[in-house]
């Protein structure tokens, strides 16, 4: 592999990760991002009777 | 009909959303087409094209997506054609919305057949029924008798067919999973299959990272595998010669525009379960990235490398198509792989946890539409779903014969329709709703600041670039084919093939009953509105 093949990858693979990174933690630093925000399992119907 | 007033379905956590839109957009693209393209269009230059694509047309089209849908949400609406109406209340409006829930429907019912092929194969590699060869032969003979692609009704016509079996599991989960509904089904099952997904790609990376060079060819290692896939320029051309082809922006295009699910109707109908105030910005991005690590540090740095490390660069230059690549040429690659069988098993399996959550995000957008449009309870919309989608699925599977039926709702929903809806959802936000109107609707909620800029680029640069890329394609499919003696173009297949024009029929006659189901639900939509009106006065 060459010189830019690597700064290509490592730019490449790297950039995404750290966003995605990034992403992650903005989103579960959030209060309540993992939690049950809306209902619970239980107050779903499924509308049949 | 239902009498009972229940809640609306709603998300359970914004990690769940999130997981669920990212499942919707990983699937087979991610670990088995990039790479193939990546490899095909100049290893690393193909970058450059493909992250011009993602800021300038997969996430400005995703922000509109999911602003739509949560708007469309807040007014009651869940699928494409609802959602549309509230945006652009007019009689036609809903109707544009027909592809919303065509697109994923005639997209499952081959979709499905390929997540049985994934199962099938990570069954095989545990048990022992891959073969075990040197010759690529062989590796082609059991796919194809696997999948029955020799000729029409090859599936049915054997007596006990593992394909069909596979195919049945993976109806029953997918429609088990579904009734159990967004929260409790969909949900819950991102949230375990996408870490396990993740985890088993990383497993098979530490596996390729880790590979020693191939002893009868030294120069076929580790390190010349990754500048296959990641050199920015091909042998005796430079990279700006590379740039100057015009299919190398095509491709890239393409390829972000499909691997986000952006045109597909789905985004619009799950970000409709979002509540009023709930981030839609922070959480496209994150489902973007989500989807982009998958693709590029993922898939980017697992096939091409081991391909070449053990079939060498004649494979990885012209690397075969996507189920070429996936069922014939990896077996090759794993047979020679220390721990190649569980390293198969464990592809083969994320795949098809990929698979699953993509086909479940395929079946979401008609459900909505049969529950708020009709009324129907969820047995009844998952019984009515189940039974259109077992006929078309059953289609696919019955004309096999060189993926004929397979290739052609592919070519004609899977490519022509999806632009067609993008197109029309860029204009709808960007020149109906109104770039002031819908910045205002994007940041509500917003974790983070989107520039305003962005809006621009959907109103202006997003449809062009999209019309731009359509042009070109349709010039390719539809006049360069049609003038090429040696490619039978999709115009003359249409005119000459049996099955091409049965699987057009097929699309037609689905498309109708959607569209009589939408004006049905337009009818009950006008009723429960009137309503509302003489309660209020």
């Amino acid at each position: 592999m060459t010189g830019a093949g690597w700064i290509v990858m490592t730019l490449s693979v790297g950039g995404i990760t750290a966003l995605l990174a990034w992403c992650i933690w903005k989103v579960v630093a959030t209060p309540g991002a993992t939690e049950h925000l809306h209902t619970t399992a239980g107050d779903i119907d499924t509308g049949d009777n | 009909m239902n009498k009972k007033i229940t809640p609306p379905e709603r998300w359970g956590t914004r990690l769940g959303v999130i997981l669920a839109v990212t499942g919707s957009a990983v699937g087979l693209g991610n670990f088995l087409r990039f790479p193939g393209l990546a490899a095909k269009y100049g290893g690393g230059a193909f970058m450059i094209p493909y992250v011009v694509a993602f800021l300038l047309l997969g996430l400005p089209i995703a922000l509109t997506e999911w602003t739509m849908g949560r708007y469309g949400g807040r007014h009651g609406f869940n699928s494409t054609p609802g959602v549309m109406r509230a945006i652009w209340p007019r009689r036609i409006t809903p109707y544009l919305g027909v592809l919303g829930p065509l697109i994923p429907v005639m997209i499952y019912m081959y979709y499905v057949f390929v997540e049985a092929w994934c199962l099938g194969y990570a069954v095989q590699y545990l048990t022992g029924g891959i073969p075990s060869s040197t010759d690529p032969q062989d590796y082609k003979t059991f796919f194809n008798a696997f999948v029955g692609n020799q000729q029409d009704g090859a599936v049915f016509n054997q007596p006990f067919n593992t394909a069909l079996v596979y195919l049945g599991i993976c109806f029953i989960l997918n429609f088990w999973l579904i009734y159990r509904g967004l929260n409790r089904g969909i949900e819950w099952f991102c949230k375990w299959a996408m870490p396990a997904l993740v985890l088993c790609a990383l497993i098979v990376l530490v596996r390729v990272l880790t590979l020693p060079a191939n002893p009868e060819h030294p120069d076929q290692n580790l390190l010349n595998g990754l500048g296959y896939m990641w050199n920015p320029y091909r042998e005796g051309q430079s990279l700006w010669e590379t740039l100057a082809d015009p299919e190398i922006w095509l491709a890239a295009a393409g390829q972000i525009f499909f691997s986000l699910s952006v045109g597909f109707g789905i985004v619009i109908t799950y970000a409709s379960y979002l509540k009023d105030n709930d981030d839609v910005a922070l959480s496209s991005l994150t489902a973007g990235a989500g989807n982009g690590f998958c693709e590029v540090a993922l898939g980017g740095m697992i096939i091409i490398p081991s391909a070449f490390i053990f079939l060498g660069p004649s494979v990885v230059q012209n690397p075969p198509g996507t189920f070429g690549l996936g069922f014939v040429t990896l077996p090759q690659v794993f047979e020679s792989m220390p721990m190649g069988r569980f390293v198969g098993f464990l592809f083969f399996f994320l795949l098809f946890l990929a698979a699953v959550t993509s086909s479940l995000s395929m079946l979401q957008p008609a459900i909505a539409l049969l529950e708020e449009g009709l009324g129907l309870g969820r047995k009844a919309s998952v019984a009515f779903l189940g039974f259109i989608t077992a006929v078309g699925a059953g289609f696919v599977i019955y004309f096999t014969a060189n993926y004929k039926a397979l290739d052609t709702i592919d070519f004609w929903v899977g490519n022509v329709c999806i632009y067609v809806l993008a197109t029309t959802q860029v204009i709808l936000f960007g020149w109906v709703m109104g770039i002031e109107k819908g910045y205002e609707e994007l940041q509500r909620g917003g974790e983070i600041r989107i520039p305003r800029f962005v809006m621009y680029i959907v109103k202006y640069i997003s449809p062009v670039y999209l019309l731009a890329i359509f042009g070109a394609w349709v010039y390719q499919k539809f006049i360069v084919d049609f003038y090429d003696p040696d490619t039978t173009s999709y115009l003359e297949q249409l005119a000459d093939d049996r099955v091409v024009q049965f699987s057009v029929g097929l699309i037609v006659v689905t498309a109708i009953m959607f569209t009589l189901l939408i004006a049905q639900s337009v009818r009950r939509w006008n009723q429960l509105e009137q309503a509302q009106t003489e309660v209020k006065i």
